[in-house]
């Protein structure tokens, strides 16, 4: 287990600094990560640092916010089909987003921008507790996921056709499939703060997300108390998805495929389950964010396509796992 | 069954044709009398080089000061928003479109049995001249078009700058650029600057990414103006490697949009 | 005492499902709830625990969740295991109302000494999800003796099971008796309950019908106005069989 965490701590650091060295300009490495150290004179220093750095910062912390509340919203649910994109939780907080953008709140104080992301991430993810709980099944939950995704996507798109902007309207792809491009250490510093708060009250349920593998009753009377973990998990979970998609978009499956391949490997702990995902997520999504950048280097593939691409094969072989009865 | 819905539909047309166009079965030579134009750029063209009463609408973006140098005169005409429907009513003799106009409309428009004439966006100053020549015979007035081209051309050689002025880059929303065969490249060239877009390899209008923007290392950076609401796409203009490269960039405005006459006042304001 | 429950009454969905029900038990007490379906059992190990709202009073509910959980351990009739965990992290998870969480020593020892007691060695790194009912139900009750609680709150523990399987636990439940621990378990076969149970609490309509020595509740005229059947009573070597009639 300890090796597990070391190993994939290892490809994360690894996967960082490659997507430093990775871009259009095909700079030397050796100078670009003295330029990006020590920075100097010239454009060098300027692309390392405002450009790739907030790039793969980024990358590691939507990649982890995504993989770390996947995996907690599965424990909390107690279904593996569970992720923070597939169920609505991030078209709620583009909503927030876009909404923000489009009133000019995010104008008056830039904050405001993750903020609103966050309270539509809230509004998505209270929702969806309300209607499916620990106790729903399957059926309940991605029915309600994809009520809640049609009525936030249907938004976005309302709110962005009704803006004066000309450019407003194309961007509904940007908020569906998510995109790290051009992102400025402006929007790492709007979104990492709140994402961190997040990630530290979504770690703080471990223990109870583990007594939830007995079922509700049987955790609390473990001591678990219900409304403090479902509010921890809200709240957490709301830190973490509205701010990540306020910077970039929403990125879907992260938070599928993670905790599923990585379930395994840690003997199906929750507990353990939460960190290991987070940083098998902030793994998946440098790499994803590489690849985008090598596969079609001068466009602006969405880095949503490529997670689904890898991740809607995994979610059918997952409902059919469930609908044959079987637990995964 | 099938064959009786089309021939009834038929019928409908040529019914509604015979009733409502009157002027459409006049000879083409004649100039036309009702002319509505549904393109920013063509009506820029059409409002100069029209009789009084000859041009019945423009488009209504002719009348917003941010996409139009004309938009004062605009006011003066009926505006229209490119749909059929609407233009049909207007009962015109020509109509001109863009080669952006949705083709349904076009389609539509012609085979109602309206004249729709489709102007290509001019991306040079040569094909600024042969547009004001060919709006010019549309619209019946040679000699209008005449005057004006050789006003354009005086213009045109006074704005020219021939000494090289350095590098400058175009950088607009979602980063797109524009290489030398556009005509934000061509104002940028008469103006005495080398695109680095050619540097990549660009000539038309793409992506650029930012970090070749910034290796790049412009002396002068143009980008696009501003648009009312937000955008995402306009959000990289603020992002600060670019800020970096230069820190007060030049915006474009109205008269970098069409290839109008006007593009010489965009040349000018790059001195 | 281990448990004090006075004047508890529950009401769910505006309907009232147990009225007024005073309780006491005592360490060294084997006490089985019985009751016809829907007599409000289940309701009252919850409102015991403190997991659904009710009037009265629990000595249990009253204390702080932590003290709690370390005072009582209660297996749900629901037997969920959600993920396919291994049976010694299964049986660990009773150790988290203690300090070290399932992790430290004391911990571990606690662990060691449930799986032990309820025969899961062989199985210690099975995934739980693999096992048999009656394994599984062995590895949860495992999971409740790990959390080292004075008293153990069972709801219909041994439905389900096969015949061996239900005499190994209700064996297990007395020893713990024995040992000094209390268990309270809902149990509907009379003549188990008899056999095992040290006391019985007759529960009818949310009402208390009985409660004390097996042959105290097990009377004709209380089980007829339970259950609204007779009971044929055989004495055997092994103990009194029941027949329902």
């Amino acid at each position: 287990m300890r090796g597990l965490f070391l190993a994939l701590a290892a490809l994360v650091a690894a996967l960082f600094v490659v997507s430093l060295l990775t871009g259009p300009a095909g700079l030397p490495a050796t100078d670009s990560l003295r330029a990006l150290a020590l920075g100097g004179d010239g454009p060098l220093p300027i692309v390392m640092r405002e450009i790739r750095l907030p790039r793969a910062i980024l990358g590691l912390a939507v990649g982890a916010g995504l993989g770390l509340t996947g995996a907690a919203l599965q424990g909390y649910l107690r279904n593996p089909l569970a992720e923070p994109g597939l169920i609505g939780i991030s078209g709620m907080a583009a909503l927030g987003a876009v909404i923000a953008i489009q009133t000019g709140l995010s104008m008056v104080a830039a904050l405001a921008l993750p903020l609103a992301a966050l309270v539509g991430a809230a509004a998505g993810v209270a929702l969806l507790v309300a209607l499916a709980g620990p106790r729903g099944g399957s059926v309940t939950l991605i029915l309600a996921g994809v009520a809640i995704s049609a009525l936030a996507g249907a938004g976005t798109a309302l709110v962005l056709n009704l803006s004066p902007n000309p450019y407003a309207a194309s961007e509904i792809v940007f908020w569906l499939m998510g995109s790290l491009a051009d992102r400025s250490m402006l929007h790492v510093g709007l979104a990492v703060p709140p994402m961190a708060l997040g990630a530290a009250l979504v770690l703080s349920t471990r223990r109870a997300l583990d007594a939830l593998t007995l079922g509700e009753a049987a955790a609390q009377a473990l001591g678990i108390s219900g409304p403090s973990l479902r509010w921890r998990l809200v709240a957490g979970t709301a830190l973490i998805v509205g701010p990540a998609t306020a910077v970039a978009g929403a990125i879907g499956f992260v938070g599928l495929v993670v905790p599923h391949v990585l379930r395994p490997w840690v003997g199906a702990r929750p507990s353990a389950l939460l960190p290991a995902s987070a940083l098998g997520g902030a793994a998946l999504l440098l790499a994803s964010d590489i690849a985008v950048r090598l596969i079609v280097p001068d466009r602006d593939l969405k880095l949503g396509v490529l997670t689904a691409i890898v991740g809607a094969p995994l979610f059918l072989h997952l409902i059919w796992k469930t609908r044959s009865g079987g637990r995964v | 069954m099938r064959g009786c819905v089309r021939r009834s539909r038929a019928i409908l047309a040529a019914a509604l044709i015979a009733a409502a166009c009157p002027a459409a079965s006049g000879t083409r030579g004649a100039a036309p009398q009702r002319v509505v134009s549904m393109n920013l750029c063509s009506d820029q063209l059409a409002m100069m080089l029209a009789a009084p009463g000859q041009l019945v609408s423009v488009s209504s973006l002719a009348r917003d000061p941010r996409l139009s140098p004309m938009a004062d005169r605009a006011a003066a005409y009926k505006p229209n928003t490119g749909r059929a429907e609407e233009i049909y009513l207007m009962r015109p003799d020509l109509v001109i479109a863009g080669t952006y106009t949705p083709p349904a409309t076009v389609e539509m428009l012609r085979r109602l049995g309206v004249r729709v004439e489709v102007l290509p966006p001019a991306e040079d100053f040569d094909a600024i001249r042969t547009e004001i020549t060919r709006m010019g015979a549309l619209l019946g007035q040679p000699e209008a078009a005449r005057d004006l081209q050789a006003r354009f051309d005086a213009d045109l050689a006074a704005a020219r700058r021939r000494t090289d002025q350095g590098r400058a880059a175009i950088y607009e929303a979602n980063g797109f650029t524009s290489g030398p065969d556009t005509l934000a490249g061509s104002i940028l060239g008469a103006a005495g600057y080398a695109n680095i877009a050619a540097d990549y390899g660009i000539t038309a209008t793409t992506a650029l990414p930012m970090e070749l923007l910034v290796m790049a290392d412009p002396d002068r950076l143009i980008t696009g103006a501003r648009w009312p609401g937000q955008s995402n796409g306009e959000a990289i203009l603020d992002h600060p490697a670019l800020a970096a490269v230069q820190p007060e960039p030049q915006v474009t405005g109205r008269d970098w949009i069409c290839g109008t006459p006007f593009v010489t006042r965009a040349i000018r304001s790059l001195e | 005492m281990v448990l004090r429950l006075s004047d508890l009454s529950v009401t769910r969905r505006r309907r009232p499902v147990l009225h007024g029900v005073s309780l006491t038990l005592f360490p060294g007490e084997f006490v089985g709830l019985i009751g016809p379906n829907g007599a409000g059992k289940s309701s009252l190990m919850e409102a015991a625990l403190g997991l659904i709202p009710f009037t009265g009073q629990s000595s249990l509910a009253q204390m702080p969740a932590t003290d709690r959980a370390r005072h009582a351990a209660y297996l749900p009739q629901a037997r969920e295991i959600a993920w396919p965990v291994s049976v010694a992290d299964l049986v660990a998870l009773g150790r988290i109302p203690w300090p070290g969480g399932g992790r430290s020593g004391l911990d571990r020892i606690a662990t060691d000494a449930a799986i032990a007691r309820m025969g899961l060695e062989p199985f210690r790194k099975r995934t739980a999800l693999r096992l048999s009912g009656g394994e599984q139900n062995r590895a949860l009750i495992a999971r409740a003796l790990a959390q080292d609680t004075p008293l153990l709150i069972a709801d219909e523990p041994i439905a389900g099971l096969d015949p061996a399987q239900q005499l190994a636990c209700l064996r297990l439940f007395r020893e713990l008796a024995s040992e000094g621990r209390t268990v309270l378990a809902s149990i509907h076969d009379l003549g188990l309950a008899a056999r095992f149970c040290t006391r019985l609490v007759l529960l009818a309509g949310g009402h208390v019908l009985a409660d004390g020595p097996v042959d105290a509740v097990l009377r004709d005229d209380l089980l007829r106005r339970a259950f609204g059947i007779t009971v044929r009573r055989v004495e055997t070597p092994d103990g009194p069989a029941i027949l329902p009639l």
